[in-house]
């Protein structure tokens, strides 16, 4: 499986990860390499194999719908790189 | 008394409980040799005052009568938990000036038995790596080096720092994670032991997520006892993490030195490898004989799946990373990359906060979960998972325990890493299959490499059944009697 350049940028769109014309080439390279690799799982028979989705069989629990944490808005605050007013702040996407 | 640095845990723990040293006393000692091998960059962040002040803390408790399972013992946390007040890294330039409000389960656990923080580990970034060459902190370094050549060796990753602290003396013992090695590589390239418990054993709330249905904390310590007693401390359910298992934890100390005898040990014929030293070959086979000698039966096993771990694993992993750090976006914390436009914002701010490794996986991630290659590579994957596990449930119905090397090398040179990336995945090779089956498995020092580098063999076990594997773990550590040490440490 080769993957090409324009590929590569649009899975780099995807993932929202810029890249330049040079290291597209570089991934481009870098990644059919892994791929290539990996299609060696079309030798395994799956056939009636369900996927396995959990490391180990635990049923997942469930809880109360009830608040259990919260009211906590000053400290993720502090984290933010931009923060007015109660909000997390991000560039303009309405004009 | 030997010097405090180099007691084990149990070893400090008996003195502590006797009145012979005090945590402050042994926490001093501790800091003054973090800060003397400053060199290996084993640690990214030191927290000397928040050490001590812990380790006055628990003397006070212990005067008061109280010890928990660590009391007073000083460890290094490998900067992907989640430390309160305390900046978090993951190695990675993308979480820069974060610090956590909130304790993460298996901190907070060891904690409140008693366990006094030295720092944070450095690793490679987001856990991705078999060298920690990835971090943003730079490489941390291994304090083994070979005879006759001073050149400067991986200490092995992701969690290279707790390993090179563990070995080189600048902590009692440390935390570690594994998505597919990331525990008992470094382990056995650096001299110690190393424990990935059972998926579920611990909490994973508040550790940095890389993939989750693949993450599990755990020990790094000097022997295997010590391994025992920091898992009781850092395990136990957890309801803020829905993978978490509900069940007792053990007393995983209890029975460590029951021994082996009348047990069956599997040999899967699988792990014979072509490229594999013969050197480590002959070690597996002389761990086989310790283990016979002490009265166990070694059963030749099959484990026929087990060369396609490593590619499932590359589908998977990168699938939950790449959704996993969708989170770091520039907005809720950490780097920002200024822009004008948002998604322009998400896109620099990305691409200059994550590193090469971080960015090939999140891509690969992206491509096998994009539309028309979900089924083909994900779900593929998925289902060769789903084989490889029941290789091993097989394995169970005939042995107790299974043995394997380690690693299929012992640490490379920093200045001469595999070539590619598909050269340096191949690191973990025979520790990846473990986590796909979610099973427990240590890593323990054996040996030494004909130029002077430490060996580790692999012992793996049935889900939740830590407590056999650390008792085999023990018979092999008695039997191997390494006592080998990095020079000057």
């Amino acid at each position: 499986m080769s993957l090409d350049e324009a590929t590569v940028a649009r899975i780099a769109r995807l993932a929202r990860i810029a890249t330049t014309d040079e290291e597209r080439e570089r991934l481009a390279g870098e990644l059919s390499g892994i791929l290539d690799w990996v299609e060696q799982l079309g030798d395994v028979d799956t056939e009636s194999v369900e996927p396995m989705t959990g490391a180990i069989e635990m049923p997942l629990k469930s809880r109360e719908d009830t608040v259990t944490d919260g009211g906590v808005a000053e400290d993720i605050a502090r984290n933010a790189p931009r923060y007015a007013q109660g909000f997390l702040v991000v560039p303009k996407t309405v004009e | 008394m030997s010097e405090p640095t180099d007691l084990t845990i149990a070893e400090a723990r008996d003195l502590l409980a006797a009145g012979e040293l005090s945590s402050r006393e042994l926490t001093e000692a501790q800091i003054g040799a973090m800060e003397a091998g400053r060199g290996l960059n084993a640690y990214i962040t030191e927290t000397p005052e928040i050490a001590l002040d812990m380790a006055e803390a628990s003397d006070r408790r212990r005067s008061g009568g109280e010890a928990g399972k660590l009391e007073g013992i000083p460890v290094a946390i490998k900067d992907l938990f989640c430390t309160r007040g305390v900046p978090t890294t993951a190695g990675s330039r993308i979480l820069d000036g974060f610090v956590p409000f909130y304790e993460s389960t298996v901190t907070a656990n060891m904690f409140a038995e008693g366990a006094v923080m030295l720092g944070k580990t450095n690793l490679d970034e987001f856990a991705m790596g078999s060298a920690n060459l990835t971090s943003y902190y730079g490489a941390a370094i291994n304090p083994w080096r070979a005879r006759g050549d001073d050149r400067e060796r991986v200490p092995g990753g992701s969690s290279g720092g707790s390993a090179s602290a563990v070995a080189g003396r600048m902590a009692l013992g440390a935390t570690g994670t594994d998505t597919g090695g990331s525990i008992r590589q470094p382990a056995a390239f650096c001299g110690v032991v190393g424990l990935k418990p059972t998926y579920g054993r611990c909490s994973r709330w508040g550790v940095v997520a890389f993939a989750s249905s693949l993450d599990q904390a755990g020990p790094m310590a000097r022997s295997v006892r010590d391994a025992a007693i920091m898992l009781g401390a850092m395990a136990g359910h957890d309801p803020r993490d829905s993978t978490s298992a509900d069940m007792p934890v053990p007393d995983f100390e209890e029975d460590i030195d029951a021994g082996v005898k009348g047990m069956r040990i599997g040999i899967p014929r699988e792990y014979r490898v072509d490229g594999v030293p013969g050197e480590i070959e002959a070690l597996w086979r002389r761990g086989v004989r310790w283990l016979e000698e002490q009265g166990a039966a070694a059963v030749e096993i099959g484990l026929p799946h087990t060369k396609y771990a490593l590619p499932a694993y590359y589908v998977v992993a990168p699938a939950e990373a790449s959704s996993n750090l969708a989170r770091y976006d520039g907005v809720k914390y950490g780097l920002r990359v200024e822009s004008d436009d948002l998604t322009a914002m998400y896109e620099q701010t990305r691409a200059q906060g994550f590193g090469a490794e971080v960015k090939r996986r999140v891509l690969i991630g992206a491509y096998v979960l994009s539309a028309g290659y979900y089924d083909a590579y994900y779900l593929k994957a998925q289902k060769v998972r789903a084989r490889i596990a029941d290789d091993f449930r097989e394995a169970w119905r005939t042995v107790d325990a299974i043995l394997t090397p380690a690693t299929p090398s012992a640490a490379f040179r920093a200045d001469d890493p595999p070539a590619d990336p598909v050269a340096m995945y191949l690191n973990d090779i025979f520790t990846v299959p473990v986590n796909l089956a979610g099973l427990p498995g240590l890593s323990v020092p054996a040996g030494l490499t004909h130029d002077g580098l430490p060996l580790g063999l692999q012992v793996v076990g049935k889900a939740f059944d830590e407590a056999t594997v650390l008792r085999v773990g023990r018979a092999i550590e008695a039997a191997a009697g390494f006592d080998a040490r990095p020079a000057g440490r």
